[in-house]
């Protein structure tokens, strides 16, 4: 019978939109569910894991002091070129010789967060911060010099 | 691929279908071919997000090259990146600790939940329906936290290194992931009742895109793709890789062949991927997370090939290295290439509207069609 089976569809169908809607429904009326996150409005508490890859920054302690030696380990093991280390040689109270790190330059523009160079420090000279807005007006902006002026290595570190 | 305007029969429109524009990431043209609304033939154009990552990779080291598959399907970018690892294993010949595969088959599971929730969303707001994007993203997002504390990315996660994976897992990851399992159990009936047993739904799917299971394997497809038509194709059942073969799955396999039957496949596999976590979670052994590798890696001369299943179907990376510290030759098989194919002969002899439901189901991810 055709038109029994065209009734019975119909009514399938209503019911089926029913069960939907009646789930559509319930959010209406749960506000307590919905875990939209109002993202410029809440920067003060948003937490991020400590793993997570916002940017390469350098560690320094208290005193102005690294502990990257200018082995370009990083920079080799970056698969984009980000990062470009300029040594330079120091001058040890015995007169040696000795080499040091002058400009540790890191083009954040290039960089994919792959974490390869952080792994590959000896060191740990190296980190992940958490920052993640990176919106500039100028692109050179995003060149940055991770050693800060004046910085030196740490006592002890090879 | 591309014929001449002139060549087709009287009453025949030729229409653009996909928007273009170079700042849109992942966007896919097709050329149809259409005489009243019915489809006479459908012409996928691509090229538009070209990276040319196979010739990058041959001036990548071994460690570095696996970090750029993830901009291929990044959808299943743990998995994408497992292949490259396995490859890169097979041949240094290491033997990777027991508890790296672990989590990275956990990875996987979590990544492949994650990339079918996606489609699911995707495939019912391509339908017309707003509302399951959203149910779908919140148990997405869920995953997504999970990843951004362990592997400290949630896209891009570059968690698997040749020897194992990065970093050991977060001390949260074990809770987090069994919080994750039972929030997604009491969602997962919502989509039932939302979506797969909405009546204007099954009306669009059923009967839509007809792919018989003959066709299925001379287009290459895999994947759900294919195991809607019933083929068997399931890669972590016929060619275990890591700890798959001790695990306890099956393989979701439907007759239909239709827009339905490739859905259905995606709605199950999702359960059976928690099925698989629920084994591992509790059981991850002690030990290392990465084996003791070199600093620089060579392969030794000869070929690889290493073949996962991803959310969509089989990868394959075929490997060729002349000794040195960087590949002579990659070559990746990607599934959405193949069931890509499918579409022209699936749509011919279809309705136009019908069409968002075909490319739907086939899980399209163009940056992976087009690498």
């Amino acid at each position: 019978m055709f038109i029994l089976k065209y009734i019975k569809e119909v009514f399938s169908g209503l019911q089926s939109l029913a069960v939907g809607l009646r789930r559509t429904l319930y959010y209406f009326s749960h506000h307590k569910e919905i875990i939209t996150q109002q993202y410029p409005d809440n920067r003060d508490t948003l937490v991020f894991p400590d793993r997570f890859k916002g940017e390469v920054v350098m560690v320094h302690d208290d005193n102005n002091e690294h502990a990257c030696t200018g082995c370009t380990a990083c920079e080799l093991a970056c698969p984009n070129a980000t990062i470009k280390i300029i040594t330079k040689f120091d001058i040890t109270p015995e007169g040696k010789k000795k080499k040091a790190i002058d400009k540790f330059v890191y083009h954040l523009e290039l960089c994919t967060m792959c974490n390869l160079c952080v792994v590959a420090c000896p060191t740990d000279a190296i980190k992940m911060a958490q920052t993640f807005e990176h919106s500039v007006f100028n692109r050179a902006e995003l060149t940055k010099v991770l050693n800060k002026p004046d910085s030196k290595i740490r006592e002890g570190v090879e | 691929m591309v014929e001449e305007i002139g060549s087709t029969a009287a009453g025949d429109i030729i229409i653009n279908v996909g928007p273009q524009h170079p700042a849109t990431h992942g966007v896919l043209h097709l050329v149809i071919t259409i005489n009243g609304e019915t489809i006479q033939k459908v012409e996928p154009h691509l090229g538009y997000i070209h990276r040319s990552i196979e010739k990058m990779c041959e001036s990548l080291t071994y460690r570095q090259f696996i970090y750029v598959t993830s901009r291929m399907d990044y959808l299943s970018s743990h998995i994408n990146n497992h292949a490259c690892a396995l490859c890169v294993e097979k041949g240094l010949q290491i033997e990777v600790p027991s508890r790296a595969q672990v989590i990275r088959v956990l990875m996987d599971e979590l990544t492949r939940i994650a990339s079918h929730e996606l489609w699911w969303g995707a495939m019912a707001m391509d339908l017309g329906a707003f509302t399951p994007f959203f149910h779908a993203f919140r148990e997405r997002e869920a995953i997504n936290d999970i990843m951004e504390e362990t592997c400290g990315a949630r896209l891009t996660m570059n968690y698997m290194v040749p020897g194992g994976v990065m970093q050991d897992i977060h001390p949260n990851f074990q809770r987090r992931v069994k919080e994750f399992i039972a929030l997604f159990k009491s969602k997962v009936n919502e989509y039932n009742e939302l979506v797969t047993g909405n009546i204007i739904f099954q009306n669009r799917m059923k009967g839509v895109g007809n792919l018989s299971a003959a066709d299925a394997i001379s287009f290459g497809c895999t994947g759900p793709t294919a195991r809607g038509s019933g083929v068997s194709c399931d890669i972590r059942k016929l060619y275990p890789y890591e700890i798959y073969e001790t695990l306890n799955f099956e393989e979701i396999l439907e007759t239909g062949g239709d827009s339905f039957a490739r859905y259905m496949v995606r709605v199950r596999e999702m359960s059976q991927s928690i099925s698989i976590i629920e084994q591992l979670i509790d059981n991850i052994p002690e030990g290392d997370f990465q084996a003791k590798t070199k600093a620089v890696l060579k392969l030794p001369k000869g070929e690889f090939y290493q073949r996962v299943e991803t959310a969509r179907g089989e990868f394959g990376v075929y490997m060729v290295s002349e000794g040195g510290t960087t590949p002579y030759r990659i070559k990746y098989r990607s599934p959405g290439f193949s069931n890509l194919s499918a579409l022209d002969h699936m749509a011919r002899g279809s309705k136009l509207g019908d069409l968002v439901a075909m490319m739907g189901t086939l899980d399209l991810v163009i940056p992976d069609i087009d690498r």
